[in-house]
């Protein structure tokens, strides 16, 4: 066994929590996670010839897992429903607003501080993730394809046969939801 | 004048394309009077930012709808 496989394998042993906490986060299933992660090495172990830094590698291997996440999301697509009420725009979004069109007052954003320092701060990053799993699957989706896999809305409707109109309100509405779950979890702990 | 649910609106669209000089005046005006919505401005920002810090998250992102 060369050096080179080696190092290869030492970089997917590293790399295999960050890969499942990835697709975790996509397909929100434990046992589909570790199967599209396990399917991913398969290919990256097969294809694998040089690469001269590990980010590169990292980068290339994360890029298989996209593709194969986007694949399933493409064969799911049809079995995915979405509510009438979770494309419009009509609605009051879960009743953060008045009829006016204002915040209603237990709604009302307040300052998180610097965002350097949010950023910093663990406690924030697993509201994060509490947050986004209490989302419901399709929105968290749509964000989480967005905001963690940097995909366009133009990729994001495509794969998923929504519109860019569709696309807009429910990355809208996940937002102001991610950001009222976020506030709320911030001033109780 | 755009009310805060809308100035939501148009701050969440301006993560994922440009808006228009209409929309730009609109959410500036809108901003200039509300703390609210300025707070909200500030984090649906951070909420952008996450994708280059969240240990799960790609790495290479793509901008070309920046």
């Amino acid at each position: 066994m060369s050096t080179a496989t080696q190092s290869t394998e030492e970089h997917i042993a590293t790399l295999r929590p960050k890969l499942v906490a990835f697709a975790l986060l996509q397909l929100r299933d434990n046992a589909a996670a570790e199967d599209i992660v396990q399917d991913t090495l398969v290919t990256a172990l097969e294809k694998h010839s040089s690469f001269s830094g590990r980010s590169a590698f990292e980068t290339w291997v994360f890029g298989i897992l996209k593709n194969k996440i986007l694949e399933r999301f493409r064969y799911e697509r049809r079995y995915l429903s979405w509510q009438d009420d979770e494309l419009s725009d009509e609605d009051s979004f879960e009743n953060l607003f008045k009829e006016n069109g204002r915040w209603q007052a237990a709604s009302k954003p307040t300052p998180w501080g610097e965002p350097d320092q949010v950023l910093e701060n663990a406690a924030f990053w697993r509201l994060l993730d509490t947050c986004l799993m209490v989302l419901p699957d399709n929105i968290a989706r749509v964000f989480t394809m967005r905001e963690l896999m940097g995909l366009t809305t133009q990729e994001i409707c495509e794969a998923l046969s929504l519109s860019d109109a569709n696309c807009w309100v429910i990355l809208h509405r996940a937002r102001l939801r991610l950001r009222d779950c976020i506030e709320k979890g911030w001033l109780t702990s | 004048m755009i009310m805060c649910r809308e100035a939501t609106r148009l701050m969440s669209l301006k993560q994922d394309r440009a808006l228009n000089f209409r929309e730009k005046t609109a959410l500036r005006f809108h901003l200039s009077m509300c703390g609210a919505c300025r707070a909200c401005a500030r984090q649906f920002d951070l909420l952008h930012a996450i994708g280059e810090r969240h240990p799960a998250a790609l790495k290479t992102r793509s901008t070309s709808d920046d």
